[in-house]
């Protein structure tokens, strides 16, 4: 006698994402595992500058690939790329959250009155308060919850993320001593980012 | 593959087969063990008592101070200059002393390497906001200046690193204006505490640190201490200096270390010393008032930063 089997709930695309989803997820934690390594096995000589430097980095390129998902599903017509959004996002912040927290407690060691005095006088560390500032509520509000309670002004909320990532990459260029090569490469992934929503809008106009 | 055969090969450019087994400790003396003979002995130096200032702190790793650098022409990340400084060739050598003095002369590196060599322990302490403890090898730099008998009108000494683009890949792009110039005051260069260092662990400088002869301004930011000199100029204007020249609003050209005085990007009141986790206090002069204090009685440090 044969088993009628049922067929299962889950589409095979719907699977793919979900492989597809943790295998992002892997590849978010990887610099922070490699990062993590180095630092315990002793390699960075300024452990405090390199775990700055590296959740820095990986801020702004979560940030970016973030707002790569929607030209991505433009050029291509997938869905994936609008559903991994989220967590890029969430990821960005994450390592936002490492980078602010190393300065609060590793660099400056919770010395509150000096914390205040560097975001007030140095405009580098201004513009990167003000970023995950902004960030929070984004993260707060990532959950379907609160997209179902906010309704349309979840979207207007979230466009939150464009002066971010302008103010990241600032924050990024004003810190820089003088080699401004680096900051230039992120600044110019997103003006094409940003000009391409840009360009969108003017034709739909 | 390209086979290079040098021209003509002493016997001092051979590695020696010990140096060869013991890679590590190759790897961490670069290029700089590779070239000369007086390394296989170890540079000879007395502990001078100016040695002793910094005797409290204990000094960094030899791979701390090896592997941690700034050194743009290496590039700008401070692992750079540990990674491609072993492309420098620092033999032939030689350093040009001209300007108001009687006589210009050049000075091989051999020449140089007779003056009677100290080993002193100094404090280093970067613009940056990091410093180390570091155990050089050198001599003052007023024996040197002493032997060309200055004029009376020379009012500041100023310096020169290297240019050469072919084996200094930092210098393809035009992050600085090359070469790399710094400049002192006669008093500041004829100060004891001044220093030509050839050497660090009592051993030849390696290429990362500024081989084969670089200056040491303890109580000043570690910019103004120029690596790989080949040129000191005594003249009576003030002479221009590389961070000034890229950003004067930030890098005065006193550059004295000062906790009171902050650099736009970085407080300077505290610094974090290599190897340790929680920050110091950074202190006047790099911890040299007592000495240097004097050279700037009756100057506004705020305005001569």
């Amino acid at each position: 006698m044969t088993t009628l089997r049922m067929k299962s709930p889950v589409s095979t695309a719907d699977r793919r994402l979900a492989i597809g989803k943790v295998l992002l997820f892997i590849a978010c934690l990887s610099p922070l595992t490699r990062a993590a390594w180095i630092v315990l096995s002793g390699e960075a000589v300024n452990p405090i500058e390199f775990i700055t430097r590296s959740t820095g980095t990986w801020t702004l390129v979560w940030l970016l690939a973030t707002l790569s998902m929607t030209p991505l599903r433009r050029f291509t017509g997938q869905a994936w790329p609008l559903k991994c959004r989220r967590m890029l996002g969430l990821f960005a912040f994450f390592y936002a959250s490492l980078h602010f927290t190393t300065y609060i407690w590793l660099d400056q060691f919770f010395d509150w009155h000096h914390i205040v005095k560097d975001i007030a006088k140095r405009p580098f560390i201004t513009v990167g308060f003000a970023a995950i500032l902004l960030m929070s509520p984004l993260a707060l509000t990532s959950t379907q919850g609160w997209m179902r309670r906010l309704k349309r002004n979840w979207g207007k909320l979230h466009r939150l993320v464009y002066p971010v990532a302008m103010l990241a990459v600032i924050h990024y260029w004003w810190l820089v001593k003088k080699d401004i090569t680096q900051p230039l490469i992120y600044a110019a992934v997103l003006a094409l980012l940003l000009g391409l929503r840009l360009w969108w809008r003017a034709r739909k106009a | 593959m390209l086979i290079r055969k040098p021209a003509d090969h002493l016997p001092s450019d051979i590695t020696p087969e010990s140096v060869y087994f013991n890679r590590r400790q190759f790897m961490l003396g670069a290029a700089g063990l590779l070239l000369s003979a007086e390394t296989l002995a170890g540079l000879n130096a007395k502990k001078s008592p100016l040695s002793q200032l910094a005797s409290n702190d204990k000094p960094n790793s030899l791979k701390e101070v090896t592997s941690y650098n700034n050194f743009y022409e290496f590039g700008t990340d401070k692992s750079d200059p540990a990674e491609n400084a072993g492309s420098l060739h620092t033999r032939p050598w030689s350093v040009l002393v001209d300007g108001e003095v009687a006589k210009p002369r050049r000075f091989a590196i051999e020449d140089l390497l007779k003056f009677p060599l100290e080993e002193r322990i100094y404090r280093l302490r970067c613009v940056e906001g990091w410093s180390m403890v570091i155990p050089w090898v050198g001599f003052p730099l007023a024996s040197l200046l002493k032997q060309m008998n200055p004029s009376s009108r020379a009012k500041y000494v100023s310096f020169e690193t290297l240019q050469r683009p072919s084996e200094m890949p930092g210098q393809r792009d035009a992050v600085l204006e090359w070469p790399y110039r710094e400049g002192l005051r006669i008093d500041e260069a004829m100060h004891p505490l001044t220093i030509l260092v050839v050497g660090l662990y009592g051993n030849v400088l390696p290429n990362q640190n500024g081989a084969p002869i670089r200056l040491v301004v303890p109580w000043k930011y570690g910019f103004k201490s120029i690596k790989s000199i080949v040129r000191i100029r005594l003249q009576e204007t003030l002479p221009a200096t590389s961070w000034n020249m890229a950003n004067a609003h930030e890098y005065g050209f006193y550059s004295n270390v000062n906790p009171e005085v902050d650099h736009p990007r970085w407080s300077q009141a505290s610094e974090r010393r290599i190897g340790e986790f929680f920050k110091r206090k950074t202190l006047m002069f790099n911890g040299y008032a007592e000495q240097v204090a004097g050279l700037y009685r009756g100057m506004d440090l705020r305005k001569n930063f």
